[in-house]
């Protein structure tokens, strides 16, 4: 069991390790934390605010032990983005390419040929975060000797448990998007279909609903997801945001589960 | 390992729209190499699909290599497939691609560069699948059904694609993985005339014999008197095939001589693959 999944992994890998997409990827996640590192810092004293729909983060709220992972939580929504256009692309090109019979007839466990397949794009999230998370700190740290930003407390014991815990936060809610989009591939069996559906629920039905009718976004996947990412928001609290995208993902796991085991592969 | 590679009694796929396959019944021996005929639309796929574990059927039984079909796991690593044309990543090369069914197969990656030189693909082992041509990605779809070393390869329509050449090449690959013991199992589009043992095929066939005369306009008056006789005849590239056993050559000698016809040419035979091959298609070329 656990060697034929390791060569479910590595074989999973092969294909995720390709440069177009593995740099292609890291490029997009090195844009946006560069992108959104350098307005935090550099929009620090516009009165149009330098954080997330016009929010004014201040130098004090920099200078807190939470800091440094200001920038890495304000892309996790965005990296989640980013890790559903992957994982559903990944798994849906098997049914579009016709290569999932290939896979099936060498390893015609479906259960844990999913298993494998989750497990190497979760080692991809891995890679996502961290990419990520190097660059938006290492940028924040770097602007902030510019900017006048104190980074005594970043570093300490309290600004270490913030990092560790952000990045947890940030691989939760990635790969929540992720498996999300590992769903919708293996619901539509097409990657435009499947990346379509999937950032036009994210991005626009759920903001228009959310614009609407406020109150929504407290059960709305998307939202939680988002709101995991950075740990808890005002109007909703980390473990409710936790809980629910549990719940979410579940649901959408058993799914995807009975569909890959069950349904014929005729194409 | 069993007798028979492949059998499967009453196999049934039922969509909503009716039987793709209908109750089929065949048996494949090991060590041969196999056609399955049909036209488009037969169920041959869909078949094949069943007896890999891919789609599941609707009623009947089968067995891969001695394993019941219902557990795929227990015979997929002695078979290799290439069902319904090569599938491959388009962004990953040649050889990349087979170390992804290699690795997921455990089998050693070594056997990669060795299967594309056997499939004529060493050169553009590194060159991605998506510039391959339709021949090469025919070989390549070849090379990964080889990569388990497999006691049964289904190969789908294998020489698609290919070129004169290309054809004998994979016919011949075929012959010698076939002399090892392999079983081949060939999906083929074509109506189906004849099903069974090569041997069958011939018994269910005449003796002939092949005439030839000094004077080519006598060989119609040939083919008359031989159909006066009660024989089949027709005239095939310059000489008369006359359907009859040897002992008739002798009453056919007397008869032409009677006729004022000189033969130069009287070879009794017994029917071979590409006599019978033209008898059963009704192809006279």
């Amino acid at each position: 069991m656990i060697r034929s999944l390791t060569r479910i992994f590595f074989a999973e890998w092969r294909k995720l390790r390709r440069p177009t997409l593995l740099l292609g990827t890291m490029g997009a996640v090195a844009f946006f934390s560069v992108l959104v590192s350098s307005l935090l810092f550099l929009l620090i004293d516009s009165p149009q605010g330098n954080g997330d729909r016009g929010v004014r983060i201040t130098r004090e709220m920099l200078a807190l032990p939470s800091g440094s992972t200001q920038a890495f939580t304000s892309i996790g929504n965005l990296l989640g983005i980013i890790a559903l256009c992957v994982f559903a692309a990944q798994t849906a090109q098997e049914y579009s390419l016709g290569t999932l019979r290939n896979l099936l007839v060498r390893q015609p466990g479906r259960i844990r040929l999913l298993i494998g397949k989750l497990a190497s794009m979760k080692a991809f999230a891995v890679i996502m975060t961290l990419v990520g998370a190097v660059i938006s700190i290492g940028l924040s740290y770097i602007l902030a000797g510019s900017k006048d930003v104190s980074t005594t407390l970043w570093f300490n014991s309290d600004g270490r448990i913030e990092v560790a815990k952000t990045l947890l936060n940030v691989f939760i809610s990635i790969l929540g998007f992720g498996i999300i989009g590992m769903v919708l591939g293996i619901l539509l069996r097409s990657p435009i279909s499947s990346i379509s559906l999937g950032v036009l629920w994210l991005l626009i039905i759920e903001n228009i609903v959310g614009a609407v009718k406020s109150s929504t976004l407290e059960w709305l996947p998307g939202s939680q997801l988002a709101t995991v990412a950075s740990g808890g928001t005002e109007t909703i609290s980390y473990t409710h945001a936790l809980s629910l995208s549990g719940i979410y993902v579940g649901i959408a796991l058993v799914l995807a589960t009975v569909l890959f085991t069950k349904r014929d592969v005729a194409n | 390992m069993p007798q028979l590679a492949i059998s499967v009694s009453d196999l049934s796929k039922k969509y909503d729209s009716g039987f793709a396959v209908s109750h089929t019944n065949f048996e494949v021996p090991a060590g041969t190499i196999c056609g399955f005929v049909g036209p488009n639309g037969a169920g041959k796929t869909t078949t094949i699909r069943m007896l890999l574990g891919l789609i599941s059927p609707s009623g009947g039984t089968g067995r891969i290599l001695g394993e019941p079909i219902t557990s795929p796991e227990k015979y997929l690593s002695q078979v290799g497939a290439m069902i319904e044309g090569p599938a491959f990543y388009p962004a990953l090369s040649g050889a990349e691609n087979l170390k992804v069914l290699a690795t997921l197969g455990g089998f050693p990656l070594e056997r990669v560069d060795q299967l594309l030189a056997q499939v004529g693909l060493a050169d553009r082992g590194k060159s991605k699948y998506k510039t391959y041509s339709l021949g090469m990605k025919q070989r390549l779809g070849i090379a990964a059904a080889l990569l388990p070393n497999p006691k049964l390869l289904i190969l789908d329509e294998p020489t698609n694609g290919l070129d004169p050449e290309g054809i004998q090449e994979i016919r011949q690959l075929l012959r010698s993985l076939a002399d090892g013991g392999t079983t081949v199992f060939v999906l083929r589009k074509g109506e189906v005339v004849f099903a069974g043992a090569m041997q069958d095929l011939f018994d269910a066939q005449q003796p002939f014999m092949l005439v030839k005369t000094e004077n080519k306009d006598d060989l119609e008056k040939i083919i008359s008197l031989a159909e006066g006789a009660g024989h089949k005849a027709h005239i095939r590239d310059g000489v008369a095939h006359i359907e009859g056993p040897a002992e008739w050559a002798g009453v056919l000698n007397k008869l032409a001589f009677e006729a004022g016809i000189l033969l130069t040419q009287l070879s009794p035979q017994l029917p071979n693959l590409e006599e019978t091959f033209f008898e059963m298609t009704g192809d006279q070329k």
